[in-house]
């Protein structure tokens, strides 16, 4: 078997290695990207807010 | 300095700013050389297999659901005695991220177990009380879903992390104190690691990757939090004005 084969075999233990790595990987990225976008909608939902306030406080003087 | 000092949500949010994008790349950078350490350097082990490389991911997977789980009840704990205004918020931030790290343990051990052990599941006392964290993770962040006063879910939740904290040291002796099929700790150990340094230095490093994702992740989600408490008190200033 070439290098490349023989890696990708895990010594026979591939159904159990590479899931191992695939599934940490996925949970990892998923919890990542989740976070980082709720971050985001958060700061740009509190930025429009307080747009909205300040516009309507200068409405009212 | 005082304890107060991070308390002051204005400032916490500049620090955060600061170090979160550092953490997240020294995660990046740690996870990679780290994957390649576990991947291609380590050789395969003479017992195991190269199902030895699981390991790298298994254990600082479960070190990661132990400290998460701690930080989340010391968070608890200092919210409850000291009413500190982002206590709450980092125990809060935590559980999802802890909760994460418990289910790849329980995967990746029983992923692990089937080739080593025959069993994907075995009710042995360090699985068990590992399931356990796993349900008290869900259980925690439940609770703030339920109670619509951020308070008082606050207040009902730490209780609870307090209560589950018990825990962390049965899963620490679990392996000790019952005759099980699961290892002793091979690393945190008294008399030192008994794990070769070509294997303990990939580990300590995936490890570390590991606690820097925590960090960028724990001060994005607090970040995400401050913002909503203000969002709440911006909305409920506009209906009482």
């Amino acid at each position: 078997m070439d290098g490349m084969g023989a890696f990708f075999a895990m010594g026979g233990y591939a159904g159990y290695v590479w899931p191992a790595f695939g599934i940490v990987l996925a949970v990892m990225a998923v919890l990542w990207i989740t976070s980082i976008r709720g971050w985001h909608k958060s700061e740009q939902s509190l930025t429009a807010l307080r747009g909205h306030r300040r516009q309507r406080e200068g409405a009212d003087e | 300095m005082s304890m107060h000092y991070f308390a002051n949500p204005a400032r916490f949010t500049r620090l955060a700013a600061r170090i979160q994008p550092w953490a997240g790349g020294l995660a990046a950078i740690l996870l990679l050389v780290g994957l390649y350490l576990a991947l291609v350097v380590v050789p395969a082990d003479y017992q195991q297999g190269d199902t030895v490389r699981i390991m790298f991911v298994h254990v600082p997977s479960a070190w990661m659901a132990m400290f998460c789980y701690s930080f989340l009840a010391v968070a608890s704990a200092v919210g409850l005695i000291w009413k500190h205004p982002l206590a709450d918020l980092a125990a809060k931030a935590s559980a999802p991220i802890g909760a994460g790290f418990t289910f790849l343990a329980l995967v990746t051990g029983s992923l692990w177990g089937k080739p080593m052990w025959g069993a994907w599941w075995v009710w042995d006392a360090r699985l068990t009380s590992v399931l356990i964290l796993f349900f008290l993770y869900l259980g925690y962040m439940a609770l703030w879903q339920a109670i619509e006063d951020s308070q008082k879910a606050g207040k009902a939740a730490a209780v609870l992390a307090l209560v589950g904290a018990v825990n962390v040291p049965i899963i620490k002796f679990s392996v000790d104190w019952w005759n099980t099929l699961h290892q002793p700790a091979s690393v945190l150990r008294m008399d030192g690691p008994a794990i070769h340094p070509t294997m303990l230095w990939p580990l300590l490093i995936m490890a570390l990757a590991f606690k820097a994702y925590f960090v960028a992740l724990l001060l994005a989600r607090m970040r995400m939090e401050l913002n909503l408490r203000r969002i709440r008190a911006l909305r409920l200033a506009e209906r009482t004005s």
